[in-house]
Protein backbone atom coordinates (compact mmCIF):
# COMPACT_ATOMS: atom_id res chain seq x y z
CA UNK A 1 0.00 0.00 0.00
CA UNK A 2 0.96 3.20 -1.02
CA UNK A 3 0.20 6.93 0.52
CA UNK A 4 0.34 9.65 -2.55
CA UNK A 5 0.04 13.43 -1.43
CA UNK A 6 -3.67 13.60 -1.37
CA UNK A 7 -3.69 10.69 1.55
CA UNK A 8 -1.11 12.75 3.49
CA UNK A 9 -3.33 15.85 3.30
CA UNK A 10 -6.66 13.70 4.25
CA UNK A 11 -3.98 12.03 7.59
CA UNK A 12 -3.01 15.91 8.39
CA UNK A 13 -6.53 17.43 8.26
CA UNK A 14 -8.05 14.37 10.76
CA UNK A 15 -5.30 14.75 13.09
CA UNK A 16 -6.18 18.51 12.96
CA UNK A 17 -2.41 19.49 12.23
CA UNK A 18 -1.39 22.25 9.68
CA UNK A 19 0.91 21.05 7.15
CA UNK A 20 2.57 23.16 4.53
CA UNK A 21 1.37 22.33 1.00
CA UNK A 22 5.24 22.10 0.32
CA UNK A 23 5.35 19.58 3.04
CA UNK A 24 2.96 16.94 1.76
CA UNK A 25 5.19 14.93 -0.54
CA UNK A 26 8.06 14.26 2.12
CA UNK A 27 5.40 13.58 4.60
CA UNK A 28 3.37 10.80 2.53
CA UNK A 29 7.37 9.29 1.25
CA UNK A 30 8.14 9.07 5.42
CA UNK A 31 4.36 7.60 6.19
CA UNK A 32 5.42 5.08 3.19
CA UNK A 33 8.80 3.98 5.16
CA UNK A 34 6.98 3.64 7.93
CA UNK A 35 4.16 1.87 7.06
CA UNK A 36 6.37 -0.26 4.89
CA UNK A 37 8.20 -1.32 8.30
CA UNK A 38 4.57 -2.58 9.80
CA UNK A 39 3.54 -4.06 6.55
CA UNK A 40 5.66 -7.58 8.01
CA UNK A 41 2.57 -8.42 10.54
CA UNK A 42 0.96 -9.42 7.35
CA UNK A 43 3.20 -12.41 7.43
CA UNK A 44 1.98 -13.76 10.83
CA UNK A 45 -0.46 -16.35 11.05
CA UNK A 46 -3.78 -14.66 13.34
CA UNK A 47 -6.47 -16.91 12.98
CA UNK A 48 -8.04 -17.38 15.92
CA UNK A 49 -6.14 -14.95 17.55
CA UNK A 50 -8.32 -12.37 19.35
CA UNK A 51 -7.02 -8.81 20.01
CA UNK A 52 -5.67 -8.03 22.82
CA UNK A 53 -7.58 -5.72 25.19
CA UNK A 54 -6.17 -5.54 28.51
CA UNK A 55 -2.00 -7.01 29.08
CA UNK A 56 -2.48 -8.66 32.58
CA UNK A 57 -5.91 -10.79 33.21
CA UNK A 58 -8.02 -8.30 35.36
CA UNK A 59 -11.62 -6.28 34.91
CA UNK A 60 -11.42 -2.96 35.33
CA UNK A 61 -12.23 -1.70 38.83
CA UNK A 62 -15.62 0.35 38.51
CA UNK A 63 -16.24 3.28 41.09
CA UNK A 64 -19.58 4.19 42.85
CA UNK A 65 -20.94 6.84 40.14
CA UNK A 66 -21.08 9.74 43.11
CA UNK A 67 -19.88 13.17 42.88
CA UNK A 68 -16.11 13.07 44.94
CA UNK A 69 -15.22 16.81 44.30
CA UNK A 70 -15.87 19.91 42.58
CA UNK A 71 -16.06 23.94 42.88
CA UNK A 72 -12.59 24.54 41.44
CA UNK A 73 -13.80 26.74 38.76
CA UNK A 74 -10.34 28.86 39.09
CA UNK A 75 -8.38 26.22 39.33
CA UNK A 76 -9.44 24.34 36.05
CA UNK A 77 -9.09 27.45 34.57
CA UNK A 78 -5.96 28.04 35.52
CA UNK A 79 -4.25 27.32 33.01
CA UNK A 80 -6.36 28.17 29.89
CA UNK A 81 -4.57 30.48 26.82
CA UNK A 82 -7.89 32.42 27.01
CA UNK A 83 -10.30 32.55 29.80
CA UNK A 84 -13.47 34.87 30.47
CA UNK A 85 -16.04 35.04 32.65
CA UNK A 86 -15.41 31.57 34.22
CA UNK A 87 -15.39 30.10 30.95
CA UNK A 88 -12.95 28.86 27.95
CA UNK A 89 -13.08 31.47 25.61
CA UNK A 90 -12.34 29.78 21.84
CA UNK A 91 -12.97 31.65 18.31
CA UNK A 92 -16.75 32.29 16.95
CA UNK A 93 -17.87 28.58 16.70
CA UNK A 94 -21.64 29.20 15.32
CA UNK A 95 -22.33 32.27 12.83
CA UNK B 1 39.73 15.04 48.16
CA UNK B 2 36.48 12.92 49.02
CA UNK B 3 34.17 12.30 46.87
CA UNK B 4 30.84 14.59 47.43
CA UNK B 5 27.34 13.87 49.75
CA UNK B 6 25.67 13.81 45.94
CA UNK B 7 27.75 10.49 44.31
CA UNK B 8 26.38 8.48 47.38
CA UNK B 9 23.66 5.84 46.58
CA UNK B 10 20.12 5.55 48.20
CA UNK B 11 21.09 3.22 50.71
CA UNK B 12 24.46 4.81 51.32
CA UNK B 13 22.76 8.71 52.22
CA UNK B 14 19.89 6.42 54.07
CA UNK B 15 22.58 5.30 56.30
CA UNK B 16 24.23 8.51 56.97
CA UNK B 17 20.64 10.04 57.11
CA UNK B 18 19.59 7.40 59.82
CA UNK B 19 23.06 7.53 61.69
CA UNK B 20 22.77 11.92 61.96
CA UNK B 21 26.09 11.42 59.94
CA UNK B 22 24.39 14.00 57.62
CA UNK B 23 21.42 15.95 56.54
CA UNK B 24 18.84 16.15 54.12
CA UNK B 25 19.73 19.70 53.40
CA UNK B 26 23.34 18.90 52.99
CA UNK B 27 22.74 16.29 50.90
CA UNK B 28 20.44 18.89 48.72
CA UNK B 29 22.75 21.65 48.88
CA UNK B 30 25.23 19.10 47.11
CA UNK B 31 23.35 18.05 44.53
CA UNK B 32 22.09 21.60 43.74
CA UNK B 33 25.52 22.42 43.61
CA UNK B 34 26.22 19.90 41.09
CA UNK B 35 23.43 20.90 38.88
CA UNK B 36 24.12 24.43 38.73
CA UNK B 37 27.85 23.26 37.44
CA UNK B 38 26.16 20.63 35.03
CA UNK B 39 24.46 23.18 32.51
CA UNK B 40 26.60 21.67 29.74
CA UNK B 41 24.44 18.43 30.00
CA UNK B 42 21.17 19.77 29.72
CA UNK B 43 19.60 17.52 32.09
CA UNK B 44 17.94 19.82 34.55
CA UNK B 45 15.57 21.68 32.84
CA UNK B 46 13.23 23.32 35.53
CA UNK B 47 15.28 23.60 38.82
CA UNK B 48 12.98 23.99 41.57
CA UNK B 49 15.77 24.66 44.97
CA UNK B 50 13.08 26.37 47.57
CA UNK B 51 10.77 23.38 46.96
CA UNK B 52 13.84 21.01 47.47
CA UNK B 53 15.70 22.90 50.66
CA UNK B 54 12.09 23.07 52.18
CA UNK B 55 11.59 18.88 52.02
CA UNK B 56 15.03 18.52 53.14
CA UNK B 57 14.03 20.84 56.24
CA UNK B 58 11.00 18.52 56.70
CA UNK B 59 13.15 15.33 56.55
CA UNK B 60 15.82 16.04 58.59
CA UNK B 61 12.89 16.91 61.54
CA UNK B 62 11.13 13.64 60.23
CA UNK B 63 14.00 11.87 60.79
CA UNK B 64 15.02 13.30 64.17
CA UNK B 65 11.56 11.22 65.15
CA UNK B 66 13.76 8.23 64.28
CA UNK B 67 10.52 7.06 62.31
CA UNK B 68 11.82 8.32 58.70
CA UNK B 69 11.19 5.80 55.65
CA UNK B 70 13.94 4.85 53.01
CA UNK B 71 13.52 7.35 50.91
CA UNK B 72 12.54 10.20 52.91
CA UNK B 73 15.59 12.75 52.40
CA UNK B 74 16.71 11.52 49.60
CA UNK B 75 16.93 14.01 46.64
CA UNK B 76 15.99 13.48 43.32
CA UNK B 77 15.34 14.36 39.67
CA UNK B 78 11.58 14.31 38.33
CA UNK B 79 10.67 13.66 34.49
CA UNK B 80 9.28 16.15 33.21
CA UNK B 81 6.75 13.75 32.28
CA UNK B 82 5.06 13.43 36.03
CA UNK B 83 2.87 16.45 37.15
CA UNK B 84 3.75 18.29 39.55
CA UNK B 85 2.15 21.14 41.47
CA UNK B 86 2.23 24.28 40.85
CA UNK B 87 5.73 23.37 38.69
CA UNK B 88 6.06 23.69 35.41
CA UNK B 89 5.81 19.98 33.65
CA UNK B 90 5.69 20.04 29.79
CA UNK B 91 6.36 16.64 28.46
CA UNK B 92 9.57 18.71 27.03
CA UNK B 93 6.93 19.63 24.78
CA UNK B 94 6.01 23.67 23.31
CA UNK B 95 2.25 22.95 23.34
CA UNK B 96 2.51 22.59 27.12
CA UNK B 97 4.64 26.01 27.75
CA UNK B 98 3.91 27.74 30.68
CA UNK B 99 1.94 24.56 31.86
CA UNK B 100 1.97 24.41 35.79
CA UNK B 101 -0.70 21.59 37.43
CA UNK B 102 -3.21 22.07 39.52
CA UNK B 103 -2.31 18.40 41.33
CA UNK B 104 0.65 15.98 41.64
CA UNK B 105 1.04 12.87 40.11
CA UNK B 106 0.67 9.66 42.17
CA UNK B 107 3.92 8.36 41.92
CA UNK B 108 5.63 11.44 43.09
CA UNK B 109 2.87 12.07 45.67
CA UNK B 110 4.21 8.91 47.26
CA UNK B 111 7.15 9.78 46.86
CA UNK B 112 7.15 13.20 48.52
CA UNK B 113 5.03 11.19 51.40
CA UNK B 114 7.87 9.11 51.86
CA UNK B 115 9.86 12.16 52.47
CA UNK B 116 11.65 12.87 48.96
CA UNK B 117 13.06 15.39 48.11
CA UNK B 118 12.31 17.19 44.39
CA UNK B 119 15.71 19.25 43.19
CA UNK B 120 13.97 19.99 39.48
CA UNK B 121 12.74 18.95 36.31
CA UNK B 122 14.31 16.74 33.64
CA UNK B 123 14.69 16.72 30.51
CA UNK B 124 13.10 14.13 28.13
CA UNK B 125 11.95 13.26 24.50
CA UNK B 126 9.04 15.16 23.67
CA UNK B 127 5.93 13.20 25.03
CA UNK B 128 8.46 10.46 25.52
CA UNK B 129 9.16 9.36 21.60
CA UNK B 130 12.32 9.28 20.72
CA UNK B 131 15.29 7.37 21.68
CA UNK B 132 18.08 10.05 21.65
CA UNK B 133 16.72 13.01 23.63
CA UNK B 134 16.83 14.63 20.26
CA UNK B 135 12.88 15.74 20.29
CA UNK B 136 12.89 17.97 23.20
CA UNK B 137 11.79 21.37 23.26
CA UNK B 138 14.54 22.09 25.70
CA UNK B 139 16.98 21.10 23.03
CA UNK B 140 19.21 17.48 23.85
CA UNK B 141 20.82 16.09 26.40
CA UNK B 142 24.10 15.21 26.26
CA UNK B 143 25.42 11.86 27.87
CA UNK B 144 28.40 12.24 30.78
CA UNK B 145 29.78 9.41 29.04
CA UNK B 146 32.81 9.64 25.97
CA UNK B 147 34.66 7.87 23.86
CA UNK B 148 37.92 8.30 25.46
CA UNK B 149 39.52 11.07 24.59
CA UNK B 150 36.82 12.32 21.91
CA UNK B 151 35.06 14.78 22.57
CA UNK B 152 31.86 13.93 20.52
CA UNK B 153 28.77 14.87 22.26
CA UNK B 154 26.69 11.08 22.45
CA UNK B 155 22.82 10.86 23.11
CA UNK B 156 22.41 9.35 26.84
CA UNK B 157 19.65 7.65 24.83
CA UNK B 158 15.48 8.48 25.75
CA UNK B 159 13.14 9.07 26.20
CA UNK B 160 14.42 8.85 29.93
CA UNK B 161 17.37 11.09 28.74
CA UNK B 162 17.62 13.83 30.74
CA UNK B 163 16.56 11.13 34.48
CA UNK B 164 19.75 8.79 32.65
CA UNK B 165 22.41 12.08 32.48
CA UNK B 166 21.47 13.31 35.78
CA UNK B 167 22.00 9.82 37.46
CA UNK B 168 25.28 9.24 35.92
CA UNK B 169 26.70 12.45 36.59
CA UNK B 170 25.59 12.49 40.00
CA UNK B 171 23.34 15.31 39.73
CA UNK B 172 20.85 13.61 41.94
CA UNK B 173 20.75 10.50 44.12
CA UNK B 174 18.35 8.81 41.73
CA UNK B 175 15.67 9.74 39.35
CA UNK B 176 12.23 8.71 38.02
CA UNK B 177 11.88 7.30 34.32
CA UNK B 178 8.98 5.81 32.10
CA UNK B 179 8.91 3.32 30.27
CA UNK B 180 6.49 2.88 26.76
CA UNK B 181 8.92 1.16 24.86
CA UNK B 182 12.29 1.08 26.46
CA UNK B 183 12.62 4.42 27.57
CA UNK B 184 13.58 3.83 30.91
CA UNK B 185 16.10 0.65 29.90
CA UNK B 186 18.01 1.85 26.65
CA UNK B 187 19.17 4.80 28.75
CA UNK B 188 20.13 3.44 31.53
CA UNK B 189 22.10 1.49 29.39
CA UNK B 190 23.78 3.97 27.49
CA UNK B 191 24.82 5.74 30.65
CA UNK B 192 25.93 2.81 32.92
CA UNK B 193 23.51 3.17 35.56
CA UNK B 194 20.06 0.92 36.96
CA UNK B 195 16.80 1.55 35.37
CA UNK B 196 13.41 -0.87 36.27
CA UNK B 197 10.31 -0.90 34.58
CA UNK B 198 7.94 -2.59 36.48
CA UNK B 199 4.71 -4.94 35.51
CA UNK B 200 2.07 -2.60 33.77
CA UNK B 201 -0.29 -1.63 36.60
CA UNK B 202 2.15 -1.64 39.24
CA UNK B 203 3.15 2.25 39.33
CA UNK B 204 -0.03 4.44 39.21
CA UNK B 205 -0.02 6.40 35.61
CA UNK B 206 -2.34 8.93 37.21
CA UNK B 207 -0.93 12.42 36.63
CA UNK B 208 1.71 10.91 34.23
CA UNK B 209 1.65 12.41 30.89
CA UNK B 210 0.09 10.15 28.59
CA UNK B 211 1.55 8.73 25.52
CA UNK B 212 0.20 5.05 24.70
CA UNK B 213 -1.35 4.15 28.01
CA UNK B 214 -1.25 0.12 27.22
CA UNK B 215 2.31 0.34 27.65
CA UNK B 216 3.22 3.52 29.56
CA UNK B 217 4.92 2.79 33.45
CA UNK B 218 6.98 4.65 35.24
CA UNK B 219 9.95 2.88 37.28
CA UNK B 220 12.98 4.25 38.88
CA UNK B 221 16.78 5.05 37.23
CA UNK B 222 19.61 4.61 39.57
CA UNK B 223 23.07 3.99 40.50
CA UNK B 224 22.67 0.45 42.03
CA UNK B 225 20.34 -2.66 41.89
CA UNK B 226 19.51 -2.08 45.71
CA UNK B 227 18.41 1.65 45.15
CA UNK B 228 16.03 0.58 42.33
CA UNK B 229 14.75 -1.94 44.66
CA UNK B 230 14.04 0.57 47.49
CA UNK B 231 12.75 3.10 45.40
CA UNK B 232 10.44 1.19 43.39
CA UNK B 233 8.84 -0.07 46.57
CA UNK B 234 8.31 3.57 47.23
CA UNK B 235 6.76 5.02 44.30
CA UNK B 236 4.21 1.45 43.19
CA UNK B 237 0.69 1.49 45.20
CA UNK B 238 -2.63 0.78 44.28
CA UNK B 239 -4.62 3.91 43.10
CA UNK B 240 -8.28 4.27 42.29
CA UNK B 241 -7.43 7.15 40.27
CA UNK B 242 -5.79 4.65 37.69
CA UNK B 243 -8.24 1.95 36.45
CA UNK B 244 -5.46 -0.25 35.57
CA UNK B 245 -3.16 -0.03 38.82
CA UNK B 246 -3.47 -3.46 40.37
CA UNK B 247 -4.86 -3.98 44.15
CA UNK B 248 -1.97 -6.69 44.91
CA UNK B 249 0.21 -5.63 47.99
CA UNK B 250 3.84 -3.92 47.09
CA UNK B 251 6.29 -6.31 48.59
CA UNK B 252 9.40 -5.77 50.15
CA UNK B 253 11.33 -5.48 47.13
CA UNK B 254 14.86 -4.88 48.88
CA UNK B 255 14.44 -7.82 50.92
CA UNK B 256 14.39 -10.04 47.84
CA UNK B 257 17.81 -9.36 47.17
CA UNK B 258 19.36 -12.86 48.78
CA UNK B 259 22.10 -13.23 46.11
CA UNK B 260 20.82 -16.90 46.17
CA UNK B 261 19.56 -17.74 42.11
CA UNK B 262 20.87 -21.25 42.71
CA UNK B 263 18.77 -23.81 40.55
CA UNK B 264 16.56 -20.67 38.31
CA UNK B 265 15.91 -21.02 35.33
CA UNK B 266 17.47 -18.57 33.20
CA UNK B 267 15.91 -18.38 29.55
CA UNK B 268 18.27 -17.29 26.53
CA UNK B 269 16.34 -16.20 23.34
CA UNK B 270 17.05 -17.06 20.47
CA UNK B 271 15.52 -14.84 18.26
CA UNK B 272 17.69 -11.95 20.21
CA UNK B 273 20.60 -12.98 18.21
CA UNK B 274 19.80 -10.45 15.93
CA UNK B 275 21.70 -10.13 12.40
CA UNK B 276 24.73 -7.67 12.34
CA UNK B 277 24.36 -7.45 15.99
CA UNK B 278 28.20 -6.23 17.44
CA UNK B 279 30.53 -8.77 18.37
CA UNK B 280 30.83 -6.79 21.72
CA UNK B 281 26.96 -7.16 22.65
CA UNK B 282 27.21 -10.69 21.46
CA UNK B 283 30.16 -11.22 23.99
CA UNK B 284 28.31 -9.05 26.60
CA UNK B 285 25.62 -11.59 26.25
CA UNK B 286 27.32 -14.30 26.75
CA UNK B 287 29.46 -12.74 30.17
CA UNK B 288 26.12 -12.04 31.59
CA UNK B 289 25.40 -15.69 30.48
CA UNK B 290 28.31 -17.46 32.35
CA UNK B 291 27.87 -14.86 35.59
CA UNK B 292 24.28 -15.88 36.11
CA UNK B 293 25.64 -19.75 35.85
CA UNK B 294 28.41 -19.07 37.60
CA UNK B 295 25.87 -18.25 40.53
CA UNK B 296 24.22 -21.57 40.19
CA UNK B 297 21.15 -20.73 37.68
CA UNK B 298 21.01 -23.23 35.04
CA UNK B 299 20.71 -21.73 31.29
CA UNK B 300 18.20 -22.95 29.09
CA UNK B 301 17.82 -22.00 25.36
CA UNK B 302 14.44 -20.82 24.74
CA UNK B 303 12.78 -19.48 21.72
CA UNK B 304 10.02 -16.04 21.72
CA UNK B 305 9.12 -16.83 17.49
CA UNK B 306 6.88 -13.75 17.48
CA UNK B 307 10.08 -11.47 18.66
CA UNK B 308 10.20 -10.30 15.51
CA UNK B 309 6.94 -8.61 15.25
CA UNK B 310 7.40 -6.57 18.45
CA UNK B 311 8.45 -3.45 16.93
CA UNK B 312 5.87 -3.43 13.98
CA UNK B 313 3.14 -3.77 16.18
CA UNK B 314 4.24 -1.06 18.66
CA UNK B 315 4.30 1.34 15.77
CA UNK B 316 0.96 0.73 15.34
CA UNK B 317 0.03 0.57 18.56
CA UNK B 318 1.66 3.20 20.29
CA UNK B 319 0.42 5.84 17.90
CA UNK B 320 -2.55 4.75 17.72
CA UNK B 321 -2.98 5.46 21.38
CA UNK B 322 -0.81 8.76 21.05
CA UNK B 323 -2.94 10.17 18.64
CA UNK B 324 -6.27 9.50 20.86
CA UNK B 325 -4.32 10.83 24.23
CA UNK B 326 -2.60 14.21 22.34
CA UNK B 327 -5.81 14.80 20.90
CA UNK B 328 -6.61 16.61 24.42
CA UNK B 329 -3.81 19.79 23.08
CA UNK B 330 -6.21 21.25 21.05
CA UNK B 331 -5.42 25.29 22.40
CA UNK B 332 -8.40 25.57 24.90
CA UNK B 333 -7.54 24.18 28.46
CA UNK B 334 -3.98 24.42 28.71
CA UNK B 335 -1.09 25.14 26.78
CA UNK B 336 0.48 27.00 23.77
CA UNK B 337 -2.92 28.50 21.69
CA UNK B 338 -1.28 29.86 18.00
CA UNK B 339 -2.14 33.86 17.46
CA UNK B 340 -4.84 33.39 14.52
CA UNK B 341 -5.57 34.92 11.54
CA UNK B 342 -8.17 37.73 10.69
CA UNK B 343 -11.13 34.83 9.78
CA UNK B 344 -9.45 31.95 11.50
CA UNK B 345 -12.08 29.80 12.93
CA UNK B 346 -11.77 27.45 15.83
CA UNK B 347 -10.95 24.42 12.86
CA UNK B 348 -7.66 26.89 12.14
CA UNK B 349 -7.15 27.40 15.98
CA UNK B 350 -6.84 23.53 16.59
CA UNK B 351 -4.84 23.14 13.50
CA UNK B 352 -2.19 25.90 13.70
CA UNK B 353 -1.57 25.22 17.26
CA UNK B 354 -1.13 21.54 16.89
CA UNK B 355 1.43 22.81 13.77
CA UNK B 356 3.11 25.00 16.38
CA UNK B 357 3.23 23.16 19.66
CA UNK B 358 4.23 19.53 18.68
CA UNK B 359 7.46 18.79 16.84
CA UNK B 360 8.33 16.83 14.10
CA UNK B 361 8.53 13.34 15.42
CA UNK B 362 5.21 13.93 17.41
CA UNK B 363 3.53 15.13 14.54
CA UNK B 364 4.12 12.13 12.82
CA UNK B 365 3.74 9.41 15.43
CA UNK B 366 0.03 11.58 15.55
CA UNK B 367 -0.71 11.19 12.26
CA UNK B 368 0.49 7.48 11.67
CA UNK B 369 -1.81 6.80 14.74
CA UNK B 370 -4.83 8.75 12.65
CA UNK B 371 -4.27 6.53 9.71
CA UNK B 372 -3.90 3.38 11.26
CA UNK B 373 -7.09 3.77 13.23
CA UNK B 374 -9.32 5.54 10.15
CA UNK B 375 -12.24 4.07 8.92
CA UNK B 376 -10.72 1.44 6.60
CA UNK B 377 -7.72 0.58 7.99
CA UNK B 378 -8.92 -0.08 11.62
CA UNK B 379 -8.34 -4.04 10.80
CA UNK B 380 -5.65 -3.87 8.80
CA UNK B 381 -3.41 -2.46 10.87
CA UNK B 382 -4.91 -2.02 14.86
CA UNK B 383 -6.71 -5.09 15.21
CA UNK B 384 -3.71 -7.12 13.52
CA UNK B 385 -1.39 -5.21 15.76
CA UNK B 386 -3.18 -5.70 18.79
CA UNK B 387 -3.30 -9.96 17.58
CA UNK B 388 0.36 -10.05 17.21
CA UNK B 389 0.45 -8.76 20.61
CA UNK B 390 -1.21 -11.61 22.23
CA UNK B 391 1.03 -13.68 20.46
CA UNK B 392 3.55 -11.99 21.57
CA UNK B 393 2.53 -12.20 25.09
CA UNK B 394 1.57 -16.28 24.97
CA UNK B 395 5.33 -16.48 23.84
CA UNK B 396 6.41 -15.07 27.33
CA UNK B 397 3.62 -17.13 28.78
CA UNK B 398 5.10 -20.25 27.31
CA UNK B 399 8.65 -19.99 28.26
CA UNK B 400 7.35 -18.99 31.77
CA UNK B 401 4.87 -21.95 31.85
CA UNK B 402 8.31 -23.82 31.02
CA UNK B 403 9.68 -23.01 34.44
CA UNK B 404 12.13 -19.89 33.17
CA UNK B 405 12.26 -17.26 35.93
CA UNK B 406 13.98 -14.92 34.51
CA UNK B 407 14.97 -14.07 30.29
CA UNK B 408 18.46 -12.47 29.98
CA UNK B 409 18.74 -10.10 26.39
CA UNK B 410 21.22 -7.28 25.91
CA UNK B 411 19.60 -4.27 26.44
CA UNK B 412 20.58 -2.14 23.64
CA UNK B 413 21.75 -3.00 20.26
CA UNK B 414 24.91 -0.42 20.28
CA UNK B 415 26.39 1.47 22.91
CA UNK B 416 25.69 5.48 22.74
CA UNK B 417 25.62 6.61 19.50
CA UNK B 418 26.69 10.71 18.82
CA UNK B 419 24.10 13.30 18.74
CA UNK B 420 22.88 14.14 15.01
CA UNK B 421 24.18 10.42 13.58
CA UNK B 422 21.17 9.63 13.52
CA UNK B 423 19.93 13.02 11.57
CA UNK B 424 19.18 11.73 8.05
CA UNK B 425 18.75 7.87 8.42
CA UNK B 426 15.03 7.22 8.15
CA UNK B 427 12.90 6.98 11.35
CA UNK B 428 12.76 3.26 11.10
CA UNK B 429 16.49 3.40 12.09
CA UNK B 430 15.67 5.09 14.87
CA UNK B 431 13.02 3.08 16.18
CA UNK B 432 15.04 -0.25 16.07
CA UNK B 433 16.92 1.01 19.46
CA UNK B 434 13.87 -0.39 21.09
CA UNK B 435 14.49 -3.74 19.54
CA UNK B 436 15.44 -5.82 22.87
CA UNK B 437 13.08 -3.89 24.87
CA UNK B 438 9.92 -3.61 23.64
CA UNK B 439 8.48 -6.87 23.83
CA UNK B 440 8.64 -6.88 27.79
CA UNK B 441 5.90 -3.43 27.31
CA UNK B 442 3.74 -5.36 24.58
CA UNK B 443 3.82 -8.32 27.24
CA UNK B 444 3.27 -6.17 30.24
CA UNK B 445 6.15 -7.91 32.20
CA UNK B 446 8.59 -6.59 34.64
CA UNK B 447 12.36 -5.49 32.67
CA UNK B 448 15.33 -4.25 34.25
CA UNK B 449 18.13 -2.70 32.10
CA UNK B 450 21.80 -3.60 34.21
CA UNK B 451 25.54 -2.08 34.00
CA UNK B 452 27.65 -5.33 33.06
CA UNK B 453 30.58 -3.87 30.75
CA UNK B 454 32.18 -1.34 28.42
CA UNK B 455 33.04 -1.27 24.80
CA UNK B 456 36.35 -1.12 23.40
CA UNK B 457 35.72 3.07 23.49
CA UNK B 458 34.65 2.83 26.90
CA UNK B 459 30.96 2.98 27.16
CA UNK B 460 29.20 1.25 29.05
CA UNK B 461 27.05 -1.56 27.88
CA UNK B 462 23.89 -2.94 29.34
CA UNK B 463 22.22 -6.52 29.87
CA UNK B 464 18.66 -6.80 30.09
CA UNK B 465 16.95 -9.01 32.59
CA UNK B 466 12.52 -9.85 32.19
CA UNK B 467 10.42 -11.61 34.78
CA UNK B 468 7.48 -13.19 35.25
CA UNK B 469 4.60 -10.74 35.75
CA UNK B 470 4.20 -9.39 39.47
CA UNK B 471 7.59 -10.71 40.49
CA UNK B 472 9.98 -7.99 40.56
CA UNK B 473 11.55 -8.87 44.10
CA UNK B 474 12.68 -11.83 42.17
CA UNK B 475 13.70 -10.21 38.82
CA UNK B 476 15.21 -7.74 41.49
CA UNK B 477 17.66 -10.17 42.53
CA UNK B 478 18.68 -11.69 39.47
CA UNK B 479 20.06 -8.39 38.35
CA UNK B 480 21.38 -8.13 41.63
CA UNK B 481 23.35 -11.37 41.38
CA UNK B 482 24.67 -10.06 37.77
CA UNK B 483 25.79 -6.52 39.37
CA UNK B 484 27.56 -8.41 41.52
CA UNK B 485 29.16 -10.64 39.46
CA UNK B 486 29.91 -8.18 36.65
CA UNK B 487 31.34 -5.81 39.25
CA UNK B 488 31.19 -1.99 37.50
CA UNK B 489 32.17 0.66 38.83
CA UNK B 490 32.86 2.70 35.99
CA UNK B 491 32.12 6.11 35.85
CA UNK B 492 32.16 8.63 33.47
CA UNK B 493 35.40 11.33 33.45
CA UNK B 494 34.41 14.49 34.67
CA UNK B 495 34.26 17.03 31.47
CA UNK B 496 31.30 19.49 32.20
Amino acid sequence: MSIDTETARRVAKLARIRVEEQDLPALAQEFNTILGFIEQLNEVDIEGVEPMTSVTPMRLKRREDRVTDGHMQDKILSNAPDAREGFFAVPKVVE
Amino acid sequence: MMAGLNTLTIAEAREKLRSGETTSVALTEACLEAIGAAGALNAFVHDTPQIALEQASAADARLKTGDAPSMCGIPLGIKDLFCTKGVPSQAASAILNGFRPEYESTVTQNLFDAGAVMLGKLNMDEFAMGSSNETSTYGNVVNPWRRGNDDTALTPGGSSGGSASAVAADLCLAATGTDTGGSIRQPAAFTGITGIKPTYGRCSRWGIVAFASSLDQAGPMTKTVRDAAIMLGTMCSHDPKDSTSTDLPVPDFEAALTGDVRGKKIGIPKEYRMEGMPAEIEKLWADGTAMMKDAGAEIVDISLPHTKYALPAYYVIAPAEASSNLARYDGVRYGHRAKLAQGDGITEMYEKTRAEGFGHEVQRRIMIGTYVLSAGFYDAYYNRARRVRALIKRDFDDVFEQGIDAVLTPATPSAAFGLGEMTDADPVQMYLNDVFTVTVNLAGLPGISVPAGLDKSGLPLGLQLIGRPWEEGALLNHAYVLEQAAGFVSKPGKWW
